[in-house]
């Protein structure tokens, strides 16, 4: 390893920018004749649209123009779609409604876009957008998935009957049904996913520019996957063909998910700015974002895990009910389907295992992939019921979960996955090391004294990332390949820039994936630019989420890297008249092995393009590009351990320990891999004690739509975090790598439940824990 | 119409802006200092956190008629030339930032909690006193250690800048 290299701490290049407060985000952004847009929004979360009078806002100062869905449509902007295709299980296609950018006929949720303003500044824009009097028929709304699927519920979508999308399997429901008939003791939970709103910090915005000269769009906008937007703008949207447009994704203040869809507002920005003939900017305020960033998790499930009399499970059968709101957002239909029920085996031999899932249109904000997207609702499902089926037979929760590992790789579970490699054991020895787990009951004893209840929980999550191979996915529904691309270019002086389809938004790829490179060729760190988000810089990519840059996004760099690698060796062989063969790279030179023959790296690169004296039949220039599709998903998996005490006057919850021991094979950078596991385990915890989204259930009003009322985490509700790694790793990439991004977040809630629940000893309690529930979940436990 | 007059970062600036413009929307539009961010409108998040006459103010909670007359610091104007001030060289080195939305708030709010706190800080203070700001990258782990390393550089050094890494 060297000072830069893989596995070094390097502090962050990316940061210089950031504490200078010269970072530039898509608001930061200003283009000559720039104007600013509001959106007219639904007050309502279901209503029909009787008529829409613009001529008041018309006549608003600054006003340049006032658009509605009905000009958008005549135009052929197309509607916003789903692009994952699930089949019910009777072999129907899901049922997907149509969601116009700016609804023409019927609102479906507080906060649907009706129209645009676009005025001098933001504040006569706001001003107008008020002006614009819509006139509304008021629908009765449903917010809550299970009342949506009743008969006589409100019905959103002509095209989904009794509201729901699909109706879906996976896994053997008559081995499971069996199963949990011949055994030994049965856990049966129901189990409810709260929904949160993911709540980046930087909120959304898109700046639209049509350029009349060129006939061109340029869309700055808060993007983890630039080059799908335009993607899907294009081909689905008819914004504009792909060569006509570019899609700009700058720094980005955090995305977490929600900023992997393409939302009506660029779409609306794109379009308003060709038809008003200036650029057209907007950006989000919070509450907005509350009302129309995608929301994540809701949902409810009931599960029944069955053990044989040796305490082995023998089978585990969910039933899940998945909230996706009023519109299928672009990835919605995999996260309950692929990416939750597929992982539901856990670390665990599980032979049968059976899964339902029904996802249903409600009159709430669209749902969709929200840190960890599917595979915390999966931990929670199988880490509450694993923990509760502990304590009903009479075991340790942490025996039992060991007495059921899978020891063996490659592990083909019955849903689907097949895992690569792993080790759960280290992980959880070393999380029990360094919670020291055995001397809890002493803490408890002495917590007891001082009048607290204490309460340790686990969680022994497996999530999977670097969602692949394309041809897998394709197979599964997926309208896109799950791939990625790069590009290394050599410069003459021997400088080098990676260009990459992965969007950093807070990972810090601008140094990992420089110490990738750093170590291949020992070029410092300050000589290699990381290019991305930008689609006319960096031909094609799939983006950032579902922690796949580093096993995909870097594999690509890696590939390109063995490229560059080969000819840069056969420029030097030429011209130290050696043998291709016996060329070594070390110390930012070009050595022929075992002698003092060398050409440093800047002269190679100065060779390949002067091109005075290359190989025979070489063309000048170095600079190499690769597409990499990854073989298998990985498998990163780890133990989290809470410890908390409980005030049984107040309800009121401390953590008082927190323990990480993730495997998340090899590592790059350290530092940044602990980061992000503080940051997941930040919003797990959040979801655990505090965060939940709320809708009225008659109105259908969003209660929690600004700070004020929906609780974000904050310093003193955390406690600093152990965090630690084993690495395992990962044989279906060549660099070894799992991904840690939202391990964090998958693992931590159940943890956290567990512990409060063994706190006051009762099993009832539903996230977020508020001081409320907890104590009327302790008052309840005392009754008995 | 309100006439506005301020030093920003040293400089002497004045303006005609909208009575109703906020002190956050005269530093980013009118004196082009984007590194001051807007979170949340409801004076929450804390990503609008500037200095004014040396105390730590939410910029999003102000008219910028308010501030006139005052002086003002944003994080353009903490570091001295090229050298970081303290605690933005402890947020680069112990890793207290990632997407960087609230960096600015983050570190004009620490720079203020620390000069309050001449007597040191410690972990649990640094927590309560970071009330008013909201990270969703980090979960405050790393933060919470640069502000206590920062505190601690500028008890040894009162101050001095670090040169920059």
């Amino acid at each position: 390893m060297g000072m830069e290299g893989i596995g070094a701490r390097v502090a962050r290049k990316e940061d210089k920018r950031f504490i200078t407060g010269a970072g530039r985000y898509v608001d930061d952004m200003v283009v000559p004749g720039m104007k600013h847009a509001a959106f007219v929004r639904s007050p309502y979360a279901h209503a029909d649209i009787r008529k829409i009078d613009i001529k008041a806002a018309e006549k608003m100062p600054g006003v340049i123009a006032v658009l509605t869905g009905k000009e958008l449509k005549a135009d052929g902007i197309g509607n916003l779609i789903c692009g994952w295709m699930i089949h019910s299980k009777d072999g129907s296609p899901m049922n997907m409604g149509a969601w116009s950018p700016l609804a023409v006929d019927r609102v479906r949720y507080v906060g649907d876009a009706v129209a645009i303003v676009v005025a001098e500044t933001k504040g006569q824009a706001r001003d107008a957008a008020e002006a614009v009097a819509v006139s509304y028929k008021e629908k009765k709304a449903v917010t809550d998935a299970v009342a949506a699927l009743k008969s006589g519920a409100p019905q959103l979508h002509p095209e989904a009957a009794g509201n729901l999308i699909y109706d879906w399997e996976i896994g053997d429901s008559a081995a499971a049904d069996k199963a949990i008939k011949a055994a030994a003791h049965v856990t049966t939970m129901h189990i409810v996913n709260n929904r949160l709103v993911p709540n980046a910090m930087e909120p959304r915005a898109a700046l639209g520019h049509y350029d009349k000269a060129e006939d061109h769009y340029t869309c700055w906008t808060t993007s983890q996957n630039p080059h799908v937007a335009r993607l899907v703008m294009s081909a689905f949207y008819n914004v504009a063909p792909e060569n006509k447009l570019r899609v700009i994704a700058p720094d980005v203040g955090g995305g977490f998910g929600s900023k992997i869809y393409i939302y009506p507002e660029e779409i609306v920005c794109l379009w308003a700015s060709k038809k008003s003939g200036v650029p057209v900017k907007w950006v989000a305020d919070r509450t907005e974002s509350f009302m129309t960033d995608a929301h994540g998790r809701d949902h409810v499930t009931e599960v029944k895990l069955a053990l044989d009399k040796d305490h082995k499970i023998t089978a585990l059968k969910v039933d899940t009910i998945a909230n996706f709101g009023a519109y299928m957002s672009l990835f919605s239909s995999a996260v309950p389907t692929y990416l939750y029920a597929t992982l539901l085996s856990g670390q665990y031999v599980i032979p049968a295992i059976h899964c339902n899932v029904k996802a249903v249109y409600t009159n709430t904000a669209p749902v969709d992939a929200y840190r960890g997207a599917g595979r915390p609702e999966a931990t929670y499902v199988l880490e509450r019921v694993v923990e509760t089926a502990a304590r009903e037979v009479g075991v340790s929760p942490a025996e039992l979960r060991r007495k059921n590992f899978i020891r063996s790789f490659p592990y083909q579970t019955p849903v689907i996955m097949n895992y690569d490699a792993g080790d759960y054991e280290t992980s959880l020895n070393a999380a029990m090391k360094a919670a020291d787990y055995a001397g809890f009951e002493k803490r408890r004893e002495k917590a007891k004294k001082a009048g607290k209840l204490r309460g340790i929980g686990m969680s022994c999550y497996i999530e999977a990332c670097g969602i692949a191979p394309s041809a897998a996915v394709g197979s599964l529904g997926a309208g896109v390949g799950l791939w990625e691309s790069a590009e290394v270019r050599v410069n003459a002086v021997g400088t080098i820039e990676v260009l990459t389809g992965s969007h950093s938004h807070g990972q810090g790829h601008e140094t990992t994936f420089a110490q990738l490179v750093s170590q291949r060729f020992g070029v410092p760190l300050d000589q290699v630019s990381i290019v991305h988000g930008d689609t006319d810089k960096v031909q094609m990519g799939m983006g950032t989420y579902g922690s796949r840059s580093g096993a995909v996004g870097m594999s690509a760099i890696h590939k390109a890297l063995d490229k560059v690698e080969t000819k840069a060796k056969k420029i030097a062989a030429h011209l130290l008249e050696a043998d291709e063969g016996d060329i070594v790279i070390e110390n930012g030179e070009l050595k022929v092995a075992g002698t003092d023959k060398a050409v440093p790296w800047f002269q190679m690169a100065l060779s390949a393009y002067t091109a005075h004296n290359l190989p025979e039949g070489m063309e000048p220039g170095l600079k190499e590009g690769a597409f990499y599709d990854p073989s298998n998903f990985t498998f990163p998996a780890g133990c989290y351990i809470c410890e908390v005490e409980v005030d049984p006057d107040t309800g009121q919850t401390e953590i008082v320990q927190f323990v990480a021991a993730d495997d998340f094979g090899n590592i790059i950078n350290p530092m940044i891999v602990e980061g992000q596991v503080h940051g997941g385990i930040a919003q797990g915890v959040g979801q655990a004690l505090l965060e939940g989204c709320v809708y009225d259930a008659g109105s259908g009003q969003l209660v929690t739509a600004s700070y004020m009322d929906y609780t974000m985490p904050r310093a003193s509700d955390l406690p600093s975090f152990k965090v630690s790694t084993s690495n395992t790793p990962c044989p279906s990439n060549p660099l070894g790598i799992k991904g840690c991004g939202e391990a964090g977040a998958i693992g931590s809630p159940p943890a956290v439940i567990n512990a409060i629940t063994d706190a006051i000893q009762n099993n009832d309690l539903a996230m977020p824990a508020t001081p409320q529930k907890v104590w009327a979940a302790l008052k309840a436990a005392t009754r008995h | 119409m309100s006439e506005v007059s301020m030093v920003v970062n040293g400089r002497r600036v004045s303006g005609t802006v909208e009575d109703r413009t906020l002190l956050v929307h005269f530093l980013r539009e009118n004196q082009g200092l984007t590194g001051t961010h807007v979170g949340c409108d409801t004076s929450q998040c804390g990503a609008c956190v500037v200095h004014m006459d040396g105390k730590a103010v939410k910029s999003c909670s102000m008219l910028a008629a308010q501030a006139s007359g005052s002086e003002i610091v944003t994080i353009e104007g903490l570091a001295n030339g090229a050298d970081l001030h303290p605690v933005q060289a402890a947020f680069k080195e112990h890793h207290g930032l990632q997407c960087g939305f609230c960096t600015p708030g983050m570190i004009m709010a620490a720079v203020d909690m620390i000069n309050r706190h001449p007597g040191g800080l410690d972990e649990k203070t640094v927590r309560a006193e970071l009330e008013g700001n909201i990270c969703r990258c980090t979960g405050y782990h790393n933060i919470v250690k640069a502000i206590l390393a920062a505190s601690q550089t500028m008890a040894k050094g009162k101050g001095k800048t670090k040169k920059a890494a």
